[in-house]
């Protein structure tokens, strides 16, 4: 017999921690259709064995089943719609008042509830006592006590849970609200009577009182119903004085209250615990962003440029340098392959996905660092210190972290924005994170600093201002686009105690983010690596197709030949940069080795001293810097799309992500040369005026009036999914 | 009528009404700020807001926009 569950909770009640005790190692991590927010699966440990399989869905942490969030429309959608036998209610016993809210509405669905009050161990220890009798009695569930982190009371748990999916024996909602509104909902309960499955009349009703629109729609009842429905609940909204939704919280709340003098008993003299301790110092006015900024410098220190980068180093330069690459070349020519498929292979293959791959031991030790962060509740703090600053320009406090890794690497720098709830912010973030000038754009500026500006000192400087600018600009601008605009961004935030984290969760949390990209590695940036570096090593040369000596008779030269008409307005219309920014795309440092091949040095130093002089006689200064700000802005590298691809999980917005990033670089190139121009040379022409409406318009843009949104649009593939 | 931004740091308050509607009320009473709560303001973030208040008994921090919305005495 194969019975589903589903695990429900509030964030930070140990949802995960009972997940992966009660799953082990049966686990399938993925994103819910349609949009990223986190979905898992596991196989129940101990079920498989007597023929017998119990499926746990984990669903996101959830406050409510209200329809304003993404995540909780996701988890009332799969309850809804795909009716799990039970739920498993985790709670946290040392925060049981927010945490019996959801426990309010689960048991209005219609499927079997059983709670686990999770933490008992710490209740005890600070000398609070809870009836777990008088719980049950009171909830109408089953109750059982655990301690997910100890792994006590699991046993217990899981065959109460199991029998209840079996038996299928539904529990009704013990909770009763004030008279008026029992009077409105039984009212609404007959009306619909018929209409949907009885045992969820309560839950329809509940609903239509709120007057949620998202069940309204799915009912479809007929206006006349609907009008009579209204008239009860305007009268009980007016013998009340609050609105329905309101009236409800408010309710579920009393009946809450009602619940913990029955049954807990608190402290009644109650000492500061350790977590305020820590809190008291680590959040002080004075004292939180000194120590935010050590916090950060020791990330950034130990995973990007320390232990992270030696280990990267190692990987590029001697696994793959020195063992792999040739090891696999003797192989290959040993046992005679031919020289193109050696080089396909060697070459194109395994050097691409490797140069991809190197970048994973760093983002191992950084996403050890992100798990301990958001495990011992620091990562809350961090949102509630830098939230003044960031949500200005329309991202959350928690965007930080994701730009000041994008500094080192772009990649873990994208991958860094799961730990941002809100579904707006976390695209915004996405999509802005690699405009700071990431480790591999370095040697471009040199570059163009050496080159060109006698390596003048403010060019690297005014790098990461552009960066930073852009990352302002667009905020601003994208906030007030349709495609932000409906979603609202209530910033209500529980801080949680600080407590250490599991060795084992910091280490899986590491490995799924990990091995997610990974698996990227081997897909979507191993065909675009075999393309470039066909397109690179072969064309048209004397007459016939094949693999050319000389770069300039490659395909990829005939690319940028063709469209190197489209940067002439950007002041660098020569294939040879169009063709070294196409390069830059697998990875950006190859932009100088570009130039290098290009301008027929072969080999050249990191910052290409050697081809400095050709490069300032055919660029000005101005196409120069316009040249370095494209390459700054433009679509990252291949690894970093990939993470913007597996962070967006959806097409539309990947695309939407990279072609903004290239058209924002544009535009600011266009404009940094032909206004660049205009005053150094005095040169006026069709390009000023272009640049000069792009500049008018991106201020309309930054500074156009705009309204904060109230309604959350939820993506159509979710919405169809909606059988209610 | 006073309200939740305008509570200093370390006062006691008891919700009387939030005002507004939609979404961010839901949110706001969702984690348990409703009428007659109590409501402990604990500290403002160094750069003058968010705030953090203790309310049924854990913490929370919201921003002074929509602390407004929240009705004290």
């Amino acid at each position: 017999m194969k019975v589903k569950i589903a695990l429900a909770g509030n964030p930070n009640s140990g949802k995960t921690t009972l997940f992966n005790a009660l799953t082990g190692s049966n686990q399938f991590v993925g994103n819910w259709p349609g949009v990223t927010v986190e979905k898992k699966e596991g196989k129940i440990k101990g079920f498989t064995a007597k023929g017998e399989e119990a499926i746990l869905v984990d669903l996101p942490g959830i406050y409510s089943l209200s329809p304003y969030t993404l995540e909780e429309v996701v988890s009332r959608n799969f309850l809804l719609g795909e009716k799990p036998d039970a739920i498993i209610n985790i709670i946290d016993g040392t925060n049981l008042e927010r945490n019996l809210y959801l426990t309010t509405q689960l048991t209005e669905l219609g499927i079997p509830v059983i709670i686990a009050v999770n933490m008992m161990d710490l209740v005890t220890k600070n000398g609070e006592e809870l009836n777990v009798e008088r719980l049950a009695k009171d909830t109408g569930c089953k109750v059982v006590e655990i301690s997910a982190l100890k792994g006590e009371g699991i046993d217990q748990l899981i065959q109460r849970a199991v029998s209840i999916a079996k038996t299928g024996k539904k529990n009704s909602p013990a909770h009763r609200f004030e008279g008026c509104v029992e009077h409105a909902i039984a009212h609404i309960e007959e009306a619909i009577s018929g209409k949907v499955d009885p045992s969820m009349e309560r839950w329809y009703a509940v609903k239509l009182f709120e007057r949620d629109a998202k069940v309204q729609e799915s009912l479809q009842l007929d206006p006349s119903l609907l009008a009579h429905i209204e008239e009860d609940i305007v009268s009980c909204e007016k013998e009340m004085d609050d609105d329905a939704e309101s009236i409800i919280t408010g309710e579920r709340y009393n009946y809450i209250g009602s619940i913990i003098e029955d049954c807990y008993k608190k402290r009644v003299k109650k000492q500061l615990s350790t977590s305020d301790k820590i809190d008291r110092i680590v959040t002080n006015r004075f004292l939180a962003l000194p120590i935010f900024a050590a916090v950060m410098f020791i990330v950034y220190y130990v995973s990007v440029t320390t232990v992270g980068s030696v280990l990267t180093d190692w990987t590029n330069d001697t696994l793959f340098g020195e063992w792999i690459i040739p090891g696999a070349q003797s192989a290959l020519e040993s046992i005679g392959c031919a020289s193109w498929l050696t080089g396909l292979l060697v070459d194109g293959i395994i050097s691409g996905v490797g140069a991809v791959l190197g970048f994973v031991p760093q983002m191992l030790v950084l996403f050890i660092f992100l798990a301990f962060l958001e495990g011992c509740g620091y990562m809350a703090r961090i949102a509630f210190i830098m939230d003044r600053i960031f949500r200005k320009f329309g991202l959350s406090g928690k965007s930080f972290i994701p730009m000041l890794i994008g500094t080192g690497c772009g990649v873990p720098g994208v991958m860094a924005s799961r730990t941002i709830e809100n579904d707006r912010d976390r695209k915004m973030t996405i999509m802005t994170t690699t405009f700071i000038p990431c480790g591999a754009k370095l040697p471009i500026i040199a570059l163009i600093a050496g080159a060109l500006f006698d390596g003048a000192a403010w060019v690297a400087p005014s790098a990461y201002f552009v960066g930073i600018a852009a990352i302002i600009c667009s905020g601003i601008i994208l906030k007030k686009t349709k495609m932000f605009a409906g979603d609202p961004a209530p910033f209500v935030m529980e801080l949680p105690a600080y407590h250490l984290p599991t060795v084992g969760n910091v280490l899986r949390s590491m490995w799924e983010r990990g091995w997610s990209f990974i698996k990227k590695a081997g897909t979507i940036i191993l065909l675009s690596t075999i393309f470039v570096w066909f397109a690179q090593g072969f064309g048209f040369e004397n007459g016939s197709f094949g693999m050319v000596e000389d770069m300039e008779n490659s395909l990829l030269a005939m690319i940028g030949s063709a469209i190197a008409w489209i940067f002439a307005p950007l002041g660098w219309g020569d294939w040879k940069a169009a063709v070294a920014a196409i390069t830059g795309l697998v990875a950006k440092e190859n932009v100088v080795g570009t130039f290098g091949i290009l301008y027929g040095f072969g080999e050249v130093a990191e910052d290409g001293a050697e081809i400095w002089g050709t490069l300032a006689n055919s660029m000005t200064a101005i196409s120069a810097y316009s040249f370095l700000v494209f390459n700054l802005l433009c679509a990252p590298c291949f690894a970093a799309m990939g993470a913007i691809k597996r962070e967006m999980n959806n097409m539309k917005w990947f695309w939407f992500a990279i072609g903004y990033q290239t058209l924002l670089a544009y535009v600011v190139s266009l404009c940094v040369y032909q206004i660049g121009t205009l005053v150094t040379t005095g040169a006026f022409g069709l390009g000023t005026v272009g640049a000069a409406v792009l500049i008018v318009g991106f201020l309309y843009l930054l500074f156009r009036p705009y309204r904060e949104g109230q309604n959350l649009t939820v993506p159509k593939s979710i919405n169809g999914k909606m059988n209610v | 009528m006073a309200t939740l931004r305008e509570t200093k740091c370390g006062e006691t308050v008891k919700v009387v009404k939030i005002r507004g509607e939609g979404a961010v009320k839901r949110r706001i009473m969702d984690m348990g700020i409703t009428k007659n709560t109590q409501i402990y303001v604990r500290k403002v973030a160094p750069l003058g807001d968010p705030v953090e208040i203790t309310v049924r008994g854990y913490e929370l921090s919201l921003r002074k926009a929509d602390a407004e919305m929240i009705e004290v005495e």
